[in-house]
């Protein structure tokens, strides 16, 4: 037991607890640019472009080469596809993302599949040859490593066997990662479908959050060599809305109940709030007083990408109006981690559009 | 329910805050009647009732020293004892801006199969002795478990039993207004280093917040007191500073920031290393979300007791040497004690009793 990362300095504790802690330098976030072949095909055909790798590849340009994004921009986290991809002039991704001072992330579970005996609840798959593959994925340039577990809330949801495979899921991911070098991120996102409550939302997080922090302490993951990426604690997708105060309130009061002060940073998942909902929101809870140890970022895909997608539509000469937006959210966002925020990114079309799909997978 | 909310909800956070306000701790003072006949015993006072209630006077009714204390523990006998002229103890505490606490549970018993490890009792018509307490003046609660470093221990059984246990009485005294402290000792006997000492540390103190969670214990009314981190007692020692950077490191991976304060239990330690580890934690630059705070016994009444002898002339000697003790931790407490009151006889003599139980 003496001799983990936990215990005794070495050059990969260090590069972890480094990496982590740029990732939550305040006025800078994560663009979570994951979505898988699947995913993205759903995002394309919505603005009538076809999935094609090519196309793919064009969006993903669009976003890194925006000038002045990436100064708002900590980190960049990328599908396996996207990781080995180039700009049309053939400069490898990865390198556009470190030369603007962002590191490369790569999403390494393979989705969800159904817990037997649930009413549909699910666990995430993944861990096989993780430890090669996070081995690989470092040589190609990637610092850090997202995995997605999915919970609900129902009148006997979350169950006791969903919390405990997933947190110990995502313990098993993060000590993988970290043994590779790989920042962890830990994403336990509780989905806002339901007529509940914020507190319902509270209790469940609660819960959640202690059972991985219990699991991330059993397997010996460095805590200061991680993140966290929660929900935000906001009453049921079917419940009436509350302001950002509110849900900056019931956040960071979940996280100061469950988060060890290790941990360096926690970027929230937009789930399905419009780009404005959740810039306002993180901007609220940058405002609030209280003991908050870790810094409050960002890790949006859909809440930085739906304005900019709409804006592009796919054609070449609507880049320069789709990059605009683009950096009109990121910079929205790096001002809502200082808590500086005035709204004045509001008027952008489709901003407040609620970004809320049923049951979402990707 | 995550949380508790029932009627002591504000109140619990009030009390809690106000025992880790920087500059005050606590003084433990809880000694069973078979434990303060030991301490009697090394100065030739006999154990009979009378002798108790006038070492706990020559404590409580020591002019200054209230200012430095946020909270006194004290056991069932003390709760309801006197001065001399008749003024309940209580009222001299409440009157000094100090919160009564009490010692809660009924001592350790083993754990069947394992090599000599304990598990806390005391949970039974807990919430009625609770009542009770409350009822008294009593405002906050403590609850000692126990566990120790060795080849194979502490087993998984010895932690989880802890745990809950400790987390069972967190939840029922918060359910009848008493702050929990929630004391999960982990025993510096044995030759091991800081590090094993660390690693221990960590997972006994993860264990025992998921377990407050599991219970709905309401954090931001309770408080924590630990054992630093240190070596082992048959181990070459460490300087504060060291005790202090591992220490401080292991509570920002366990403990929650909704915990107000830590107040950390002095083991074996003489009164000066108490301090002076104490003094560095709250030098150390670092995310501490938590009030670093003292709950000593021991460590603040060694030097008394000698002084006092049971004699009462000896009785303004004693308390002079607990107000220097008192004045000193507050000073840790903010990190700025210079180390002025080492030069109190037996400030430096070493406390550890192996295998303590008290």
């Amino acid at each position: 037991m003496v001799n983990t990362l936990t215990s005794a300095s070495s050059p990969v504790a260090d590069e972890l607890i480094a990496n982590a802690a740029y990732i939550g330098t305040p006025g800078k976030g994560i663009l979570a640019a994951d979505e898988s072949t699947g995913t993205i095909g759903k995002r394309l055909s919505s603005i009538n472009v076809e999935n094609v790798e090519e196309n793919r590849r064009a969006l993903r340009e669009l976003l890194f080469c925006t000038p002045g994004a990436l100064q708002y921009i900590s980190g960049v986290i990328l599908f396996e596809e996207t990781l080995y991809q180039k700009t049309a002039s053939g400069k490898p991704f990865v390198e556009v993302l470190k030369e603007g001072g962002a590191l490369p992330g790569i999403k390494v579970d393979l989705g969800t599949i159904e817990l037997a005996g649930t009413n549909g609840e699910t666990t995430t798959q993944g861990h096989d040859d993780l430890g090669k593959r996070c081995m690989k994925y470092y040589d190609a340039g990637a610092r850090f490593a997202k995995w997605r577990a999915v919970l609900k809330i129902g009148p006997n949801e979350p169950s006791q066997l969903s919390i405990d495979a997933n947190a110990n899921g995502l313990a098993r991911y993060a000590i993988i990662c970290q043994e590779n070098g790989l920042v962890p991120i830990v994403e336990p996102e509780i989905l806002s479908d339901g007529s509940h409550d914020i507190a319902k939302c509270a209790d469940i997080t609660e819960r959640v959050l202690a059972a991985c922090y219990k699991a991330l302490n059993d397997q010996h993951v460095l805590l200061e060599g991680t993140l966290l990426k929660p929900n935000m604690v906001t009453p049921g997708a079917d419940s009436a809305k509350v302001t950002p105060e509110v849900i900056a309130e019931h956040t960071v009061r979940a996280l100061q109940r469950t988060v060890p002060p290790a941990v360096p940073a926690v970027v929230f998942l937009s789930g399905g709030q419009s780009e404005e909902e959740a810039t306002c929101n993180l901007n609220a809870m940058n405002k609030l007083n209280g003991k908050k140890p870790w810094s409050l970022t960002f890790s949006f895909g859909r809440a930085l990408q739906q304005s900019t997608l709409k804006a592009w539509a796919g054609k070449t000469e609507n880049i320069e109006k789709a990059r605009a937006a683009f950096l009109a959210r990121c910079k929205a966002n790096s001002e809502a981690t200082l808590g500086t925020y005035k709204g004045d990114a509001a008027g952008g079309a489709g901003v407040s559009e609620s970004l809320h799909v049923k049951d979402y997978k990707y």
